[in-house]
């Protein structure tokens, strides 16, 4: 059980290097932003699978934390691309 | 039992989500196949959490992660594609139909 | 009226979010669920009556249950065209008219169209949704139209308006 949690999670952390490689490599600056809004949600998957595997709750504290900064963040770069002002 | 296969099941919806975005052409596309495939995700490994911990503090805490998660990678993506088009990205050279281009005049 | 709804809601879901009923972390959640209701309450749903009305929920159940179906079936449309050699993909962005009305019932219905099978919302003006559809099926708008917000708007209008 403990064992197959292990490689679902490196699974899971290789998916999350593999968006790594659209946020590095990407032709334009929107594929990056993609690459970037992909990965803030996997990140919460990573958290979910260690808190299981820890038996620790305070670990999906840090993942509801991570999707509402991401979200915030994604805004903004979004904001950003439309080239307004922020409090438009 | 029942939460790994949840998770199982999310990681492969990961993993296709994954696959779309090293391989789709253009920006529109790759950030559709990926926004759909890892929110059921992330979802669906979110929802073995809670079949894991039960009805407990940690699972409601889950239960009530998966609409903020829904919720924001939706509208995440549309602000994303919006701000893509105002930036200037021609859609692919496969396309054939684009609306958009006169609304914006 | 609606300033004390949308407290009594986000006390609630501090409650839940939490899960912990000891005097302290309640004088924590009033707090926070005033200054938060103060300062947001201004973009709160304007009827708060509709919120006790059942029939509503009952609607919202079986929305629930076609949407997470079209959920499974967007992400099996998405690995057949991400696994495919060839990847058969149309892509393009088409006008779509939507009945509905109400700022709220316009974004339920955007975000659902986000995650139905090969669809994702652009943005919205007036009536009009701007939707990039990654294989377009036809080029009638009538028919199209039927395809994305056939299977929700009915929903919808039930839901909110």
């Amino acid at each position: 059980m403990s064992n197959y949690l292990n490689i679902l999670l490196y699974i899971q952390i290789g998916i999350s290097v593999v968006c790594m490689y659209r946020i590095i490599r990407g032709p334009t600056i929107p594929d990056r932003m993609v690459g970037a809004d992909i990965f803030g949600i996997l990140v919460v998957g990573i958290c979910a699978i260690i808190s299981i595997q820890t038996e620790r709750s305070f670990i999906l504290d840090i993942g509801i934390a991570w999707i509402i900064l991401s979200f915030i963040g994604t805004l903004t770069l979004a904001k950003y691309l439309t080239g307004k002002k922020l409090n438009e | 039992m029942i939460s790994l296969i949840f998770i199982t099941i999310g990681i492969l919806f990961n993993l296709l989500g994954c696959i779309g975005i090293i391989r789709l052409p253009d920006t529109y596309n790759r950030l559709q196949a990926a926004t759909k495939c890892v929110t059921l995700g992330c979802c669906s490994i979110l929802l073995g959490v809670v079949f894991h911990f039960g009805f407990s503090d940690a699972g409601t805490k889950v239960l009530v992660a998966i609409p903020i998660l829904f919720f924001a990678s939706t509208v995440g993506a549309h602000a994303l594609i919006r701000g893509t088009y105002h930036f200037g990205i021609k859609l692919g050279n496969k396309s054939v139909k684009d609306d958009y281009k006169d609304a914006l005049k | 009226m609606r300033y004390i709804t949308m407290f009594i809601l986000s006390l609630i879901f501090w409650l839940l979010l939490t899960f912990d009923l000891t005097v302290p972390n309640i004088i924590v959640g009033t707090v926070s669920s005033i200054i938060c209701s103060l300062f947001f309450g201004r973009f709160f749903i304007t009827n708060v009556y509709k919120l006790l009305q059942p029939r509503r929920y009952f609607w919202f159940v079986i929305y629930l249950f076609v949407f997470i179906w079209e959920c499974i079936k967007a992400n099996l449309d998405v690995a057949y065209r991400v696994l495919h050699p060839a990847m058969p993909i149309r892509p393009g962005i088409v006008k779509v008219k939507t009945t509905l009305k109400s700022d709220l019932a316009k974004m339920l219905l955007a975000n659902s169209i986000t995650m139905t099978p090969g669809t994702i919302s652009v943005d919205i003006i007036d009536d009009n949704l701007y939707i990039h559809w990654i294989y377009i099926r036809s080029e009638d708008p009538e028919i199209y139209t039927g395809m994305i917000t056939g299977a929700f708007e009915k929903y919808i209008k039930r839901i909110i308006e």
